[in-house]
């Protein structure tokens, strides 16, 4: 068992630490972003969250937008997950991997952009149960702490058996691995529908206080996190010699069109209903697509992710363009750009601006705001390369334990160790 | 009797030399007390200051604490603010009394616009002062007023907190000044993750400043904008301290964590008036136990009609507004 991990840690390490020039050239850039953003947050935790454009009237911002919009990359993996295992579709097995490493970098961005969001970082144990007081189930943020926790467990553990399986070349045993499967499925809808419900649970916000919110993060969701994953799955088939078949790709492009539909159609519900009944509570959506009074605000923005993703609509649905690499691409930078928008600062900053006493304060993120996050983003990148390095010669058998295992009742604790490797 | 108490020079420094009753002063045997604070004593001496951190990071919740604990606790603080204020700062942790619920009613007839509240507020409360020289200017007051065109009528949409006109009232319009509700059913309780916020048997919503992790929800969360948060080190000059304190209410705050009006949670506790109440020049605000029928707060519920903001969201504030004349 011993001698197992220690195979694997040499040759997970012997994989990381050989690569291309790019690989290099891309690890060192991350690394830089890394300590850039590290620099940053290292002066906030000392001055205070001042530092941040935010302030009593729009009290969240940037990094909480970043947050949101991560959650939906990190749910997104199931995407993958349903048709890779229940429909049993051949190329899309390695795939599913691929989207649930995805996940496990999302969710550790997601809970550095919440860490970097807190006034008081050094108190975070009081969250958790035992350690603090959780006020568990009354507040969501509670909730989304925990779902957010257990997916990212559940993930781990996932991506462990399957890579130790292999690692041992063995098959899978689906009777394990199955149920946790179908489990990630629901989980994966829990932790966006919580940080859904984070939102529309507030009822002194009308922006956020609807009841599609959490409809829309979802179907949100399914157009941002597989256009990331397109573009991973090419680059991975150049670099990384996996095989993925056009077929694969296509089958995910297609089920990304109706998602699109199905946000655009939430998105013309809420601007009917807003514009339509025309009370009050229009100022905000007012805000985010006009700007209000000498506040130009969001506009920019907004439309910016109407139109990418109108325009990214139809190149998915059009089956010339969807299959066209190229325009498929395009696609995904649109999509990629209007969902972040859309679950990014257009989520956050309108629901607070104006804010309860009508005053307009025109939210800007800072340089500094930037500065961190880019830090994260490198953090979350640095993670899924790594483990994508390690993962994929496991999965195509390159990195393989070279005598055989000493038993199938070992293999719950090695999944363990694994699991514990794999999230370092 | 609703202009009793509208004295004008009223003080912005308390004394601090309020009578108490036994039951006000957390008591304890001065032998436990002594014995305990001699452990403390001993454990902060002996101890490196890793050790010190260490305590601060494992504590409990200030509900959890038990009398010697929060003993204990005080006297830390107490002498935390005396190396950094070089002054006395007395923490009280007067409990609230059997019996009492309290309320408030803000008469906007009467309201002239001036600010006075904000800034008594601010003085009594231990708010961080503007350093508009500085940096980082991180000024906090828990007290807004609206000003609001009386053709319109209430509207907050249309409301404007920066008036600053040569004298107040302007022409052709009215004041709304706005603080924490101190609802009956909090949205920002319900929200907090670690339970670091919650309401007091007496109404009133707190804060316990060693708990909170800074996340901001309930800031999200409260439909009034009453709550504020440290995001700098709070500019609290020493000689602005105002040395009489509760652990709930006014000490002065870290940074990073969220802050608001506690109806003077250190004075009314103690039987006196908030220093808003007290300083208003035209006794726009009356304040009293809602429990207690001889009080002001319930002459004016009786012979008076009142409103509360946004009784859409039954929030329940136990803040009314009317109009007096």
């Amino acid at each position: 068992m011993f001698h197992q991990l220690l195979q694997f840690i040499a040759g997970a390490i012997r994989h990381v630490t050989h690569g291309s020039r790019t690989y290099f050239i891309w690890i060192a850039f991350l690394c830089c972003l890394i300590a850039f953003g590290g620099w940053g947050y290292a002066h906030q935790y000392q001055e205070g969250l001042i530092l941040t454009g935010m302030r009593d009237q729009v009290m969240w911002g940037f990094y909480i937008g970043n947050f949101t919009f991560l959650v939906g990359v990190a749910a997104a993996a199931v995407v993958l997950v349903i048709p890779a295992y229940i429909y049993h579709w051949g190329p899309i097995y390695e795939i599913a991997i691929i989207g649930e490493l995805l996940a496990i970098a999302a969710i550790i961005m997601c809970l550095g952009f919440v860490s970097v969001d807190v006034g008081r970082p050094d108190r975070f144990l009081h969250l958790f149960p035992f350690f603090g007081s959780p006020n568990f189930p009354r507040s969501l943020l509670s909730w989304d702490v925990m779902v957010l926790n257990l997916y990212l467990i559940l993930n781990l553990t996932i991506v462990s058996y399957l890579l130790y399986s292999s690692f041992h070349g063995r098959k899978p045993n689906n009777n394990f691995v199955v149920p946790l499967v179908l489990l990630s499925i629901p989980a994966a809808v829990s932790i966006h529908t919580v940080t859904a419900f984070l939102y529309s649970g507030l009822a002194g916000r009308p922006f956020w206080n609807a009841s599609i919110l959490a409809p829309r993060f979802l179907a949100s969701a399914f157009c941002s996190g597989p256009a990331i994953i397109l573009v991973l799955l090419q680059i991975l088939r150049k670099t990384a010699g996996l095989q993925i078949k056009n077929e694969a790709i296509w089958k995910i492009a297609e089920l990304m069109a109706y998602a699109i539909a199905l946000n655009l159609f939430f998105l013309v519900a809420e601007v009917f209903k807003e514009y339509y009944s025309d009370t009050h509570h229009l100022v905000h959506t007012q805000y985010l697509y006009f700007g209000l009074g000498e506040s130009g605000g969001l506009a920019i923005y907004a439309w910016t992710s109407v139109i990418s993703t109108v325009i990214a609509f139809v190149l998915f649905v059009v089956p010339t363009t969807r299959k066209n690499f190229f325009t498929m691409n395009v696609g995904c930078v649109l999509l990629y750009i209007g969902v972040y928008i859309e679950k990014g600062i257009g989520l956050v900053i309108p629901g607070l601006t104006p804010d309860t006493l009508g005053e307009i304060y025109p939210y800007q993120p800072t340089a500094h705001e930037v500065q961190v996050a880019a830090g994260i983003f490198g953090l979350g990148f640095l993670a899924f390369t790594l483990m994508i390095k390690i993962a994929i010669p496991v999965a195509l058998g390159q990195l393989q334990y070279k005598s055989t295992g000493p038993g199938a009742d070992a293999s719950a604790q090695s999944s363990d160790a694994h699991g514990a490797h794999a999230g370092a | 009797m609703l202009t009793e108490n509208t004295e004008i020079d009223s003080s912005d420094a308390p004394s601090g030399e309020v009578a108490e009753t036994p039951e006000q002063k957390l008591s304890m045997s001065r032998r436990n007390f002594m014995k305990h604070s001699a452990i403390v004593a001993g454990a902060a001496t002996a101890a490196a200051c890793s050790t010190e951190e260490l305590e601060k990071f494992t504590q409990k919740r200030l509900r959890e604490l038990s009398q010697p604990e929060l003993q204990a606790l005080i006297k830390r603080m107490e002498a935390d603010y005396k190396k950094k204020f070089k002054k006395d700062v007395d923490v009280r942790a007067t409990p609230a009394a059997e019996g009492v619920k309290f309320g408030y009613a803000l008469d906007l007839s009467r309201c002239i616009g001036c600010r006075r509240c904000v800034h008594a507020c601010v003085k009594e409360n231990n708010q961080s002062r503007p350093t508009p020289e500085g940096p980082h200017n991180n000024p906090i007051q828990w007290i807004k007023v609206l000003e609001m065109e009386k053709e319109k009528g209430i509207d907050l949409t249309d409301s404007n907190a920066y008036y600053n006109p040569e004298e107040v009232p302007r022409e052709g319009h009215f004041y709304m000044p706005v603080q924490c509700q101190q609802c009956e059913n909090p949205p920002c309780v319900k929200v907090c993750p670690v339970q670091a916020t919650w309401k007091e048997p007496d109404g009133i919503v707190v804060i316990d400043y060693e708990w909170c992790i800074g996340c901001r929800y309930c800031m999200v969360a409260c439909p009034y904008g009453a709550r504020r948060f440290n995001w700098a080190e709070p500019n609290l000059p020493a000689d602005q301290v105002n040395t009489n304190t509760h652990i709930l209410g006014n000490r002065p705050r870290p940074k990073g964590v969220v802050e608001k009006c506690t109806f003077c949670i250190q004075r009314t506790r103690a039987g006196r008036y908030p220093a808003c109440v007290e300083i208003c020049p035209v006794g726009a605000r009356k304040f009293g136990n809602m429990l207690d029928p001889k009080s002001e707060i319930r002459a004016v519920l009786e012979s008076k009609r009142v409103f509360i903001l946004k009784e859409d969201l039954n929030t329940q504030p136990k803040f009314f507004y009317f109009f007096g004349i």
